[in-house]
C-alpha cells in the first residue's frame, strides 16, 4: 500500500495516454504545431499572402514605379486609371499609385509602431498588476477600467489638437506628427492587452512549473521573464496583431478628419480626406486608398483570427 | 433590483467621472501655449497689465485650485463661450445633442436587430454553411472603416442612383408624413453605416455567448424533455445567452461614439460629433473641451444604465 497511491490519479492515468495518443508521427515543436494549426485557417493563410503582397508592394513598389509622389501635372488632372497612371491622378495631376505606395508605408509604419507602444505599456501594466496582488493590482485595474471608459476618438482629437504645434516645432513637421500619432494611439489602446496579460499572469503564477522554479530559488524577475512571460505570449501576440489593424484604422480616421498627417504626406486616410470633394467626378481617387485600408485591415484581422486558432491548444479545429 | 445596489453603482460612477475630468484638465494644463494667446505675445500690452490680467483670471494659482474652479464652473453649466461663434457653449451643445443621440440610438437598434438573429442562428448550427458565411461577412463588416463605407454609400446611393441626399438637412420645412419621409431618406445612410459596423462586431459576441450557453446541462435537459428545438433556442438559450451581450455593448460604446463622430462629419449631420471636428479645425478650445467632456459623461452614464439592465436581467449579480 505504501507509496502505491499516486498523488493525483487522474494526471497519472490520463497524462501518458493523452501525450502519446494524438502523436502517431514524430512529435512537433510548439512553433511547428502552431503553424500546422494556423494553416488550417484558410482565410488566414490567404490573408498572410495578401498582407505580404501589400508590404512588398509598399516597400519595393517605388523601385519599379519611380514616379515622384509630388510631381504636379496640370495636363492630367482627376484622370481615371490608365497606362500612364494605373490608379489615376488627383486634383493637381499627382500620380495616385506612387502616393498609394508612399501612404502605405506611412500607414503600416504607424500601425506597427503604435502596436508596439500599446503592447509595451499593456504588458508592463498587466505584468505588474498580475504579479503584485492587493492594493497595487486594484489601483492599476481601476486606472485601466478608467481608460477603457474614456471616449477614444474625441480624446485622440483633443490630444493631437493641443500638442501638435509644440511637437512639430521640436521634431519637424512630419516627425512630430508621426511620433504624436503613434504615442497617442498606442497610449489609448493598451487597456485590453493589460487585462489580458494580467489574467494570464494570475493563472500562470500558480502553476506547478512556476512553483518549481520558485522553489529552485529563481528571483521574481527571472520568474516573470523566463517562465511566465513566454507562456503568456500567445494571447498577447493575437491581441497585438489585431492592434495593428486598429491602429491603422485610427490613423486613417485622424487623417480623414483632417487632423492627422499634413497634405504633403499622403497617408491613406489623408488621400481619402482630399478626395471627398471630388467624389462625383473622380471616384477612383477615394476608392483606391479606401480599398487599400480595407484590404490591409481585413487581412490583419484574419491573420489575428488564425493566430488565435494556432495559439489556443484547447481549441479543437 | 435593490435600491442599495443602485446607490452603490451611482457612487462608483462619480469617482470615475471625476477622474475623467482630472485627465481632461491635466491634458489641457499640460498642453503648450499660453491661454492668454495673443495678449501674451502682444508687445503693446505692458507687462504690468499682463500680470494683473493673469492674477485676475487666476492663471498663477496652484493647479489644483484652477482645476477646482474649472470643475465648479463645468458642474454649474457655465461652459464658457465659443471662440468662433461667440455663443454659449452649453446652448450650442444642447442644440446638437438630440440629433446625435437619435442617430446613436437608431443605429444601435439596427445593430441589435441585425446581430441577434444572425448570431443566434449561427450558434444554433456552429460551423454550418450559414455560420461560416455570416462569420466571414462579419469580419468584412468590422474591417471596413466607417469613413470608407460612408463614402462608398454616398457614391452608390447618392451620386450614381440618386436615391438619398448626401447632405443632411437640419431644417426640414415639410410637415406630417412628408417630414418623416424626408428625415427617413436623409438619415438612412448614416444609420446604416454605424449600425452595420456595430452589428458586425456584435454578431461574433452574440454567437460566442450563445455557444457558451448552448452547451450547458439545462439546455440538454430541456431537449431531452422533448421540447422543440426552436422553443429551446428561444425560451432557454437566447434569454440567458443575451445577458452578457448587454455588457459587451456597453464596453464597445467608446468605439461607437468614434463611429458616430466620423459619420456625422461625412454626412454633415449637425450633431455634437461634427461640432467637435469643426471646433478642432477652428482651434475653438472651450467647445472642444466641453464636447469631449459630454462624450465622457455619456459613456459613464450609458455604462451605468447597462449595469442596471444587467442586474435587472440577472438578479444574481447584485448579490455578489
Amino acid at each position: 500500500m505504501s507509496g502505491s497511491i499516486p498523488a493525483s490519479p487522474s494526471v497519472e492515468a490520463i497524462g501518458p495516454a493523452a501525450a502519446t495518443a494524438p502523436r502517431a508521427t514524430a512529435p512537433l515543436s510548439p512553433s511547428r504545431e502552431a503553424w500546422r494549426r494556423f494553416r488550417k485557417h484558410r482565410l488566414a493563410v490567404i490573408s498572410l499572402v495578401v498582407l505580404a503582397l501589400i508590404v512588398l508592394g509598399v516597400l519595393a513598389g517605388p523601385l519599379l514605379w519611380p514616379t515622384p509622389i509630388d510631381a504636379i501635372d496640370f495636363t492630367s488632372m482627376l484622370q481615371g486609371p490608365s497606362w500612364a497612371h494605373p490608379c489615376g491622378t488627383d486634383a493637381i495631376g499627382q500620380d495616385l499609385l506612387a502616393r498609394l505606395m508612399y501612404g502605405g508605408k506611412i500607414s503600416l509604419a504607424v500601425g506597427v509602431a503604435a502596436m508596439l507602444v500599446a503592447v509595451f505599456v499593456g504588458m508592463l501594466i498587466g505584468a505588474i498588476s498580475g504579479m503584485a496582488s492587493g492594493r497595487l493590482d486594484a489601483a492599476l485595474m481601476w486606472v485601466t477600467d478608467m481608460f477603457l471608459s474614456l471616449p477614444q476618438l474625441p480624446l485622440l482629437l483633443l490630444l493631437i489638437y493641443l500638442f501638435r504645434p509644440a511637437l512639430q516645432s521640436v521634431l519637424g513637421e512630419q516627425g512630430g506628427i508621426f511620433v504624436l500619432i503613434v504615442v497617442v494611439i498606442g497610449g489609448l489602446r493598451w487597456m485590453p492587452l493589460a487585462r489580458l496579460v494580467r489574467a494570464q499572469f494570475l493563472s500562470l503564477r500558480e502553476k506547478e512549473f512556476v512553483e518549481a522554479a520558485r522553489a529552485l530559488g529563481a528571483s521574481k524577475l527571472r520568474l516573470v521573464v523566463r517562465h511566465i512571460m513566454p507562456n503568456a505570449m500567445g494571447p498577447a501576440i493575437v491581441a497585438g496583431t489585431i492592434e495593428v489593424a486598429n491602429a491603422i484604422i485610427a490613423e486613417s480616421t485622424l487623417s480623414f478628419l483632417g487632423v492627422g498627417f499634413p497634405p504633403d504626406v499622403p497617408s491613406w486616410g489623408r488621400m481619402l480626406y482630399d478626395s471627398q470633394d471630388y467624389l462625383q467626378i473622380a471616384p477612383h481617387w477615394a476608392l483606391f486608398p479606401g480599398s487599400a485600408i480595407f484590404l490591409a485591415v481585413l487581412s490583419i484581422n484574419f491573420i489575428g483570427d488564425g493566430l488565435r486558432d494556432a495559439f489556443d491548444p484547447r481549441r479543437v479545429i | 433590483m435593490s435600491r442599495s445596489y443602485l446607490l452603490r453603482r451611482i457612487t462608483l460612477a462619480i469617482p470615475s467621472l471625476l477622474a475623467i475630468s482630472v485627465i481632461l484638465y491635466t491634458i489641457l494644463a499640460l498642453a503648450p501655449g499660453d491661454p492668454l494667446g495673443d495678449i501674451a505675445t502682444n508687445p503693446n500690452v505692458p507687462p504690468a497689465v499682463q500680470l494683473a490680467l493673469r492674477a485676475k483670471l487666476g492663471l498663477d494659482d496652484p493647479i489644483w485650485q484652477r482645476y477646482l474652479h474649472w470643475l465648479v464652473a463645468m458642474l454649474q453649466g457655465d461652459w464658457g463661450f465659443s471662440f468662433t461663434s461667440h455663443e454659449n457653449v452649453a446652448t450650442l451643445i444642447m442644440q446638437r445633442l438630440p440629433v446625435s443621440l437619435a442617430l446613436f440610438g437608431c443605429s444601435e437598434v439596427l445593430a441589435v436587430l441585425v446581430a441577434v438573429p444572425v448570431g443566434v442562428l449561427g450558434a444554433a448550427r456552429p460551423y454550418s454553411l450559414f455560420d461560416m458565411i455570416t462569420n466571414t461577412i462579419a469580419f468584412f463588416g468590422f474591417s471596413l472603416p466607417t469613413f470608407f463605407t460612408g463614402l462608398v454609400l454616398i457614391l452608390v446611393f447618392s451620386i450614381k442612383l440618386g436615391w438619398f441626399p448626401f447632405v443632411f438637412e437640419s431644417n426640414v420645412t415639410a410637415h406630417g408624413l412628408a417630414w418623416w419621409w424626408i428625415e427617413f431618406k436623409q438619415s438612412i445612410m448614416p444609420i446604416a453605416v454605424i449600425g452595420l459596423f456595430q452589428g458586425a462586431s456584435l454578431v461574433r459576441y452574440v454567437r460566442s455567448s450563445m455557444l457558451d450557453v448552448i452547451r450547458l446541462d439545462y439546455v440538454t435537459t430541456a431537449r431531452s424533455k422533448g421540447i422543440g428545438s426552436r422553443r429551446v433556442l428561444i425560451r432557454h438559450v437566447v434569454r440567458n445567452g443575451l445577458i452578457p451581450v448587454v455588457t459587451l455593448v456597453a464596453v464597445q460604446l467608446p468605439q461607437i461614439f468614434g463611429a458616430t463622430i466620423i459619420t456625422e462629419q461625412i454626412f454633415r449631420v449637425p450633431g455634437i460629433g461634427s461640432l467637435l471636428i469643426s471646433s478642432i479645425l477652428a482651434a475653438d478650445t472651450p467647445v472642444v473641451m466641453a464636447v469631449t467632456f459630454v462624450y465622457a459623461c455619456l459613456v459613464v452614464l450609458l455604462n451605468l444604465i447597462a449595469d442596471m439592465l444587467y442586474v435587472w436581467l440577472d438578479p444574481r449579480i447584485a448579490l455578489r
